[in-house]
């Protein structure tokens, strides 16, 4: 008994973050309930296959069946597994559910590394830094096929698609380096697509926002921001420059060929159809790629797609700076 | 091997009737055509196994590099493939049903045999498609072909995926004919409730080879579609979208998981009142559990996709009907282990297999709740927990029911008893190989070790280690029961006609049966499982 504790405790990562306690608990309810399970069922069958083993002498039982037994072993289970959803789900929300002032990281993933976009417009690659006891929010896609973003110190994992925005979540609790994994089979090499993940102690956190050299990490200080220069929000602007987004779109309230960017993050926007949906990434996303695919109401059928015009870093520019103008 | 069967009373059977390869090769008889399928599956249990302890051997040691990246990419790739599609949906179904199931309810043959044949050729069409693949620098997808990856991956991919979908039609037909069979031909007494719980459970998954192997075939078609004629369906750089595969690949492979275990359930159900001298515990129960089971089948695929980027309400809906299928399951575990209770235990191989799939299908179905678990699945899935949950159940559950019933029936198909001793032995190799193979393996999962990893941190060197050691015992234990099962074949001795004392039809017959099947007609009488006045 005591050894199988050692077990289920020992086997599990340590705990990173917040949620991680909260799934140990539930992990190791599970784990018990299991051995329970096992011990009622092969123990029984184990107990029963010796006790009634063929004598001589035993004549076996004629018993069909026992209604009551039956019921028993139906709803009794059903409760337990009642239980164990509910209480799956409540941390599975929690899981997903990031607070609003989360700290945003875009995320790219590639055959076959792993690419980080900071808002202050640097970049890194294959290691990525986040603060301690703060909400983080990876925002993340895909340049080639399906990976998967996963830290099992942290209990996490998401699949990064290409075509669309998925997001994780976290409140690292433990300074040091995580190990990030590719958990989705994406090609030959799919082992080896593993990241570092820092988290930083308030003053180091100070010292890399800055630009500084953080000391027992090699390399941490670089992260070059891409050539055109500038924070996330100013790497956008350009973009929708050179790209001639400008003809058609506005930042300041008016409107133009095309809706103003003004106000449109996270807003409620009525389609020709009389439907609405909610302006988030993956809907601007959409919007930029597939522009036919919902249009807005009032305006017309005009927008040209960009679909492979804009690679994944533009996007998520573009799209911090959409979502900048408030 | 012919002359030697006199004892069945007119002296000729199926197995000496005719003669020559040719003679097998177009013959209707189901028995015939079950001992085909049978071989045809064995020997893909062969090579699928050869890859098993490739992988195996190559994960020795983070960085002993047996295989290159892109082989041993490959070397998984077919091993999935070649177990789920050509071993374990077509093993209980195809051959043990194809042979048995006819036998069970007392008629001569299924309802429509020359289907019957034309199915397993469709089968055998099927795997050298697939195999072909092979030759032309072999397909590294991972058996489930996630897009847009497979889409890129080369025209190989097109062999495995275009064998598959030419094999599933040999699965949705079999599941015809046996339903038609189950209908039909009945003998005069074989009411419903008299009918024994394999025939049950073939029943329940005959429906889902029906109905869910066709979206298997459309999804397959469409990959196919897709990577020739370039029309986007899943590959979002051509317009497509790549979850939906996701999500139609899952519609068919989640049912088929239960096409893989139900008719297992079924031979354990089989197995364990023989040997125990007693009626099924809760026939009914076991009975309607097979199609609950293969109802809720159909709505729980989106358990694969919880990390998929699913939206929340679809994963609260798909855990929380996942758990049912958890009810059904336990029902019959539990009704299982208390046709033991009270009764007169023989230890022969098949009952020795029932006990081992208790063990371990157990451990499968426990491990499944955790999966089914939102929370929990998030960090456990893509792990090699999963592999482990689902090598319990296939290979605990399914070929330990395959295993059970192969004793079992062997001396009906062959006419000769097997070397109980060796039976032991090997029973107790495959038992311990598996739990040091698979065991350590959830170990690994939890700590965070993904699947399909070529190579892998050191840290998880140890487990993997363990794990290594144990598929030798595994492959050990196999390679030794096709041993004893052909030296049985060879010079075994001569079985009775029903050496386990069963009540059920197909004993009626004299072993190996002769090719109508029965010498006079059968009525029967009594329920399958009448183990009242029991000889001890
Ligand atoms: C030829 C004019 C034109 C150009 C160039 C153009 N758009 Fe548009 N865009 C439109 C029109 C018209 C709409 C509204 C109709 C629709 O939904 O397609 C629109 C809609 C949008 C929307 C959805 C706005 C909302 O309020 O819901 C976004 C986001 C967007 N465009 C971004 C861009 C970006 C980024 C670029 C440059 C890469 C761009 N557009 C270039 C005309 C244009
Ligand atoms: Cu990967
Ligand atoms: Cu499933």
């Amino acid at each position: 008994m005591i050894f199988s504790e050692a077990l289920a405790a020992d086997s599990l990562p340590i705990q990173g973050s917040e949620i991680a306690a909260r799934w140990d608990h539930l992990y190791l309810f599970l784990f018990w309930l299991s051995v329970f399970f096992f011990v009622l069922v092969v123990g029984g069958m184990i107990y029963f296959a010796i006790k009634f083993r063929h004598q001589k002498k035993h004549q076996p039982t004629y018993i069909t069946h026992n209604h009551l037994l039956e019921l028993i072993w139906s709803v009794i289970p059903t409760i337990i597994l009642m239980v164990i959803f509910v209480w799956g789900y409540s941390v599975y929300h929690a899981m997903i559910t990031p607070p609003d002032d989360a700290y945003e990281v875009r995320v790219i993933g590639k055959q076959w590394f792993w690419q980080f976009q900071y808002d202050d417009g640097r970049m890194t690659v294959d290691k990525v830094f986040v603060p301690v006891n703060k909400p983080v929010k990876f925002i993340m896609s895909s340049e080639d096929v399906v990976h998967s973003f996963f830290v099992p110190n942290f209990r996490v994992k998401q699949d990064v698609v290409p075509g669309m925005y998925t997001s994780v979540w976290f409140e690292a609790t433990v300074p040091g380096r995580h190990q990030i994994y590719c958990a989705e089979y994406c090609g030959t090499r799919h082992s080896l697509m593993l990241a570092d993940l820092y988290v930083l102690e308030p003053e180091q956190w100070i010292a890399w926002k800055a630009g500084k050299k953080l000391t027992g990490i090699s390399e941490a200080g670089g992260g070059n921001p891409p050539s055109s220069g500038g924070d996330l929000v100013d790497q956008g602007r350009k973009v929708t420059t050179v790209k001639g987004c400008v003809a058609c779109h506005s930042d300041d309230g008016s409107p133009k060929v095309g809706p103003t960017y003004k106000g449109l993050f996270g807003a409620k926007v009525e389609l020709t159809n009389g439907s609405t949906v909610i302006a988030d990434e993956n809907y601007i996303r959409e919007s930029i790629e597939n522009p036919q695919a919902k249009i807005v109401k009032g305006f017309g059928p005009v927008m040209p797609s960009f679909k492979g015009l804009i690679n994944e870093e533009e996007m998520n520019a573009v799209i911090a700076y959409i979502k900048s103008v408030k | 091997m012919s002359s030697t069967h006199a004892q069945s009373g007119t002296g000729t059977n199926y197995l000496n009737c005719t003669k020559g390869m040719s003679s097998w090769l177009h013959t209707l008889d189901h028995k015939r055509i079950g001992i085909m399928y049978l071989f045809t599956v064995l020997s893909f249990f062969l090579l699928g196994g050869f890859f098993a302890l490739l992988i195996r051997w190559h994960l020795f040691s983070p960085d002993h590099h047996l295989l290159s990246a892109g082989n041993y990419n490959k070397a998984f790739t077919y091993h999935g493939a070649i177990m789920v599609f050509l071993v374990i949906i077509p093993a209980i179904p195809a051959a043990m049903g194809n042979f048995v199931l006819p036998m069970m309810i007392g008629a001569k043959d299924v309802a429509f045999p020359r289907l019957n044949l034309f199915s397993y050729y469709i089968f055998v069409l099927g795997a050298i498609i697939a195999l072909c693949s092979l030759f032309f620098g072999g397909a590294d997808t991972g058996w489930t072909f996630y897009t847009p990856y497979s889409i890129h991956a080369g025209t190989t991919v097109i062999f495995v995926v275009l064998g598959a979908f030419v094999a599933g039609f040999s699965s949705i037909l079999t599941g015809l004919n046996f339903i038609v069979t189950l209908h039909k031909l009945r003998a005069p007494g074989m009411t419903w409730s008299r009918l024994p719980l394999f025939c049950w459970a073939l029943y329940a998954t005959s429906i889902i080879q029906v109905l869910a192997t066709p979206v298997l075939a459309i999804t397959l078609l469409l990959l196919i579609f897709e990577q020739v004629f370039k029309i986007g369906i899943f590959d979002p750089k051509l317009g497509g979208d790549a979850v939906l595969f996701q999500h139609f690949f899952w519609f068919y492979s989640h049912p088929a998981v239960y096409i893989m275990i139900l008719p297992s359930m079924g031979i354990i159900s089989e197995v364990i009142p023989v040997f125990t001298r007693k009626p099924i515990f809760g026939y009914k129960a076991i009975a309607y559990s097979s199609f609950g089971i293969a109802l809720i089948a159909f709505i729980v695929w989106g358990h694969h996709l919880f990390v998929s980027g699913q939206s929340e309400m679809a994963n609260f809906v798909f855990s929380l009907l996942t758990m049912f299928v958890a009810v059904p399951t336990g029902i019959k575990v539990f009704s299982w282990v208390a046709t033991m209770y009270k009764g007169s235990i023989r230890f022969n191989a098949p009952f020795l297999y029932a006990l081992g799939f208790l063990e371990l299908f157990t451990i499968g179905g426990m491990t499944g709740v955790f999966l089914a678990t939102l929370a929990i699945d998030v960090h456990l899935t893509d792990t090699y927990f999963v592999i482990a949950h689902f090598h319990y159940v296939m290979v605990g559950g399914t070929l330990m029911g395959l295993m059970a019933g192969l004793h079992y029936w062997f001396p009906k198909m062959s006419g000769k008893m097997y070397c109980e001793t060796s039976a032991l032995i090997s029973f107790v190799l495959i038992i311990t190989g598996f739990n040091v193979t698979f065991f350590p393996q959830f170990i690994l999962g939890a700590q965070g070790m993904p699947r399909r990893y070529w190579s892998y941190l050191p840290e998880f060197t140890l487990l993997n280690q363990i794990s290594t050691v144990g598929s030798w015992f595994l492959g050990a234990g196999f390679l030794f029961s096709a041993y004893y099962f052909i030296q049985a074949l060879r010079k075994g001795e001569q079985a009775p006609d029903n050496p386990w004392d069963s009540k059920s039809l197909e004993w009626w017959s004299p072993s190996p049966p002769p090719v109508e099947n029965f010498l006079k007609d059968p009525v029967v009488t009594t329920w399958t499982y009448e183990y009242r006045s029991a000889k001890v």
